[in-house]
């Protein structure tokens, strides 16, 4: 036992937790900007999905890890347009939108790596391409935190770039003020000319964006090949993590990173001989635990708004 | 000249209902123009249409004199023409300054808000037409004559020169309204023109310069304010003789039949919200209870009808404490209940008169069958009830969403009379709708009383207290101040206790359980 409790002072246990948070960093950050503007975008795991696809494949086609990451997030953005173009002009319900595309998602990703591959499994037999790493020479030589933080995965560090950028963008600029004024009262935003319908379509697109990061971060970072349905509920997790954080950013990556903790203990248990079915489930009761807190709160801030 | 005019304008809606007729309206540039009528005249659909939430079905709008296409509020915005609904269209975790700067917003570079400069517009423009608002309180804390005013704001600002406003004084206290008329006269004089829509005359005659009256989707006519009485306007509205003609035969109380001893609530936050309240209400009298909106009514009627709990003391009905006890069992006791929103409490919009009618004794005969229930009984249940209260309505099964503020409220009305009940409490039962369905309301429950009910009556409208209660106790911030018999009170009377400048002492209150 005092084993495991070592484990929470040894730089690579942490330095697997920011590895492991990166694509929920990434969901998370889709999830809230999509949510702040009043859509909750259920399809997160399914843009994921496809990101993670097609950023590998178009990656290990061209041979090159860069433009198989602009493939895996336009191809996130083009489920967002869709899920978009649905709950905004067709006029679905969000939810079942979302479902729908999570469906599409875990379904067409496996019909194409079958046509690609003739293998249903994974995608390794087309060699993979990675993003590289990134070994920062002044980071390197702090103690423990450069054990921490150095050496990541070039994406990692723009998931947590990516935070503050978020941040700002939600609280400090007028595109952000705009995306928050129509997720709490639609009718204040139309009643001063900004329209509602645009603010909603760059909201999900953005979170496409954010999707296609934490897509393509799991097949050219994670592990470097793609397989089968593997986000593995990331994008539901990350939905909790964002409720969890209200409309705070960092607040939100804060969430991302107790689940990022929660998984990375799970790893920790399993070298402890503990079954992995067990540990596996450590983010989902997570999960339970959360959105239950999340309701609570929702059911309070919700009688508060009520009153104006 | 004239700001804005609308000329031989007709408004036919898709479902064949003719709002508007013909209509020609206009106000002069700088003038306070009131427009009233019952509810359903077609006031708010002429606003609408002067603020391009509408397109005429044919007719023409001219702004300053100038013909005007307008396709959207945002073509009437640009051209000077702002309003202020009834229900606010603000952001509340937003703060004033970024309610009143959204959608124009100033940068500081590419990207940023410039919230200095923010500020700065809005103080600016604060101190020209000279009112103040706390810039960087949340709107979600202020009360409501403040949010009106963050309201009106967001229009000066987009250069409104033409101000229009539905009903701005039915959600203010009475120092509020004072407060918004100042704020008004004063834009007036800077050549603002405004257009309000109104159902209290006595502030029509207060502040208007000319007056509009509508009729039916027809303008009955225009006139300067000192040409009419409050009554001539009354009968131009309603197009007859109009009689105030409540009387009220002295009450006859009969035994208890809702207790209330004291009775204690706290909010979640702590704030001490009802403060040992102790009063009788018998068989055969209207009780009513006055106070400026916000003193522990609202609370006072949840906790009574079980929708608000953790009250502590004693609300006896025959005899047995029921504080605490569900709706619907009080329900059963023959307590029924007239919600002061009727949109959010009082009804399921999106279901049919009929279907409102009896929300309350669905799984009851003659209206549940053993499995289904039986649509033809409540469909002629529904049609007895509408002739009763007179409810314009095409038929039992139209929409509830699709009835005006009066029509809507007869509907609740008129479930909550018809169920036999022992005690009817009436929170604000006439509040916000047209003079005929008010004093039809009235009338209604002084019926009620006549019967040997007991009528609980919560009203901040002084008019509707003096006019048909019995007894009347004044709430001030959460205690019973006074308790006075309706004899030759008046409205000032009430007024000093209502503003806690006067109260009874407490041996003249011991009084109330006994009586």
């Amino acid at each position: 036992m005092s084993n495991f409790f070592q484990n929470f002072i040894d730089p690579a246990f942490w330095y697997s937790v920011l590895r492991v948070s990166t694509p929920l960093l990434f969901a998370v950050m889709a999830a809230l900007v999509s949510s702040i503007s009043g859509s909750i975008n259920i399809g997160i795991e399914g843009m994921m999905l496809m990101a993670a696809f097609w950023g590998n494949v178009v990656g290990a086609f061209v041979k090159n890890p860069w433009i198989g990451l602009v493939a895996g997030v336009a191809s996130a953005m083009a489920m967002s347009l869709l899920l978009a173009f649905s709950h905004l002009k067709l006029r679905v319900n969000l939810v079942i939108a979302g479902v729908a595309l999570n469906l599409f998602g875990s379904g067409f990703t496996v019909f194409m790596l079958f046509a690609l591959t003739g293998e249903k499994g994974t995608s390794a037999s087309l060699g993979s391409q990675p993003i590289p790493r990134l070994d920062i020479p002044l980071l390197r030589d702090i103690p423990f935190l450069g054990k921490v933080l150095n050496n990541h995965n070039a994406l990692t560090y723009l998931a947590l770039i990516s935070i503050f950028l978020v941040d700002y963008l939600i609280r400090k600029t007028p595109l952000g003020m705009r995306m928050r004024a129509v997720g709490e009262n639609p009718d204040a935003a139309t009643s001063v000319g900004v329209s509602v319908l645009r603010v909603k379509y760059l909201s999900l697109l953005l979170s496409g964006v954010f999707a296609g990061f934490a897509g393509a971060f799991l097949s050219m970072g994670y592990v470097s090949w793609f397989a089968r349905d593997m986000t593995s509920g990331r994008g539901f997790i990350a939905l909790a993590a964002q409720a969890l954080g209200g409309n705070s950013a960092i607040l939100g990556a804060l969430g991302a990173l107790l689940f990022g903790i929660a998984e990375a203990t799970g790893f920790t248990l399993q070298s402890l001989r503990i079954p992995s079915e067990i540990t596996n489930m450590i983010p989902f009761i997570l999960t339970l635990v959360v959105l239950i807190i999340y309701a609570r709160t929702r059911v309070r801030s919700h009688s508060r708004i009520q009153k104006i | 000249m004239k700001a804005i005019e609308a000329i031989n304008v007709t408004k036919v809606y898709p479902n064949g209902v003719v709002a508007n007729r013909n209509v020609n309206f206009s106000a002069a540039v700088g003038e306070i123009h009131a427009v009233v009528g019952e509810n359903g005249a077609g006031k708010t659909t002429l606003m609408k249409i002067l603020f391009g939430m509408e397109k005429p079905t044919s007719g023409e709008i001219r702004i300053f004199e100038k013909p005007a296409q307008l396709n959207s509020p945002h073509d009437a915005i640009a051209l000077g023409v702002g309003m202020v609904h009834q229900h606010f269209m603000l952001v509340p975790s937003f703060t004033v300054a970024e309610n009143i700067m959204l959608g124009i917003e100033p940068k500081k570079n590419l990207f940023s808000l410039d919230f200095k400069r923010m500020e700065q517009i809005i103080s600016e423009y604060a101190k020209k037409v000279n009112f103040e608002l706390p810039i960087w309180e949340k709107v979600m804390d202020l009360p409501v004559g403040v949010k009106q005013r963050v309201e009106i704001m967001k229009a000066l600002i987009r250069g409104a020169k033409v101000l229009i406003l539905d009903e701005p004084s039915s959600v203010l206290t009475p120092q509020e309204v004072n407060e918004l008329f100042v704020v008004l006269k004063n834009l007036s004089q800077q050549g603002i023109t405004i257009i309000f829509i109104t159902h209290k005359l006595n502030e029509v005659k207060q502040i208007a310069d000319r007056i509009t009256i509508m009729r039916e989707g027809r303008v009955v006519g225009t006139y300067r304010n000192e040409e009419l009485t409050e009554s001539q306007i009354v009968e131009l509205m309603i197009g007859r003789k109009f009689e105030y003609d409540i009387s009220r035969v002295k009450a006859v109380p009969g035994e208890p039949l809702l207790v209330v001893k004291n009775l204690n609530y706290f909010r979640e936050d702590g704030a001490h919200i009802l403060k040992n309240l102790s009063f009788v209400l018998r068989s055969g009298e209207i009780l009513a209870i006055a106070g400026l909106e916000g003193n522990g009514q609202k609370e006072l009627v949840e906790i009574l009808t079980g929708l608000r709990e953790n009250a502590s003391g004693e609300m006896l009905v025959g005899g047995k404490n029921v504080l605490g006890a569900k709706p619907w069992q009080l329900r059963q006791l023959g307590i029924s209940h007239i919600p002061d929103d009727r949109i959010e409490v009082g009804s399921a919009l999106d279901m049919s008169v009929a279907e409102n009618m009896i929300s309350d004794r669905y799984d009851q005969q003659p209206f549940s069958g053993r499995v289904v229930y039986r649509k033809r009984s409540v469909i002629e249940f529904a049609r007895r009830l509408i002739k009763e209260f007179s409810i314009r309505v095409k038929s039992p099964t139209t929409l509830v969403r699709m009835l005006s503020g009066g029509n809507m409220q007869k509907v609740v009305v008129a479930r909550e009379l018809t169920n036999e009940p022992k005690v009817v409490i009436a929170n604000q039962p006439t509040h916000g709708i047209d003079v005929a369905s008010s004093e039809f309301i009235r009338k209604k429950l002084l019926q009620m009383r006549d019967e040997g009910r007991g009528v609980l009556l919560v009203s901040t409208d002084l008019q509707e207290v003096l006019q048909i209660a019995d007894r009347i106790l004044v709430l001030y911030k959460g205690e019973i101040v006074a308790h006075l018999q309706n004899e030759n009170l008046t409205e000032t009377d009430l007024g000093f206790y209502m503003l806690g400048t006067k109260r009874q002492n407490p041996e003249e209150l011991k009084e109330l359980l006994t009586l």
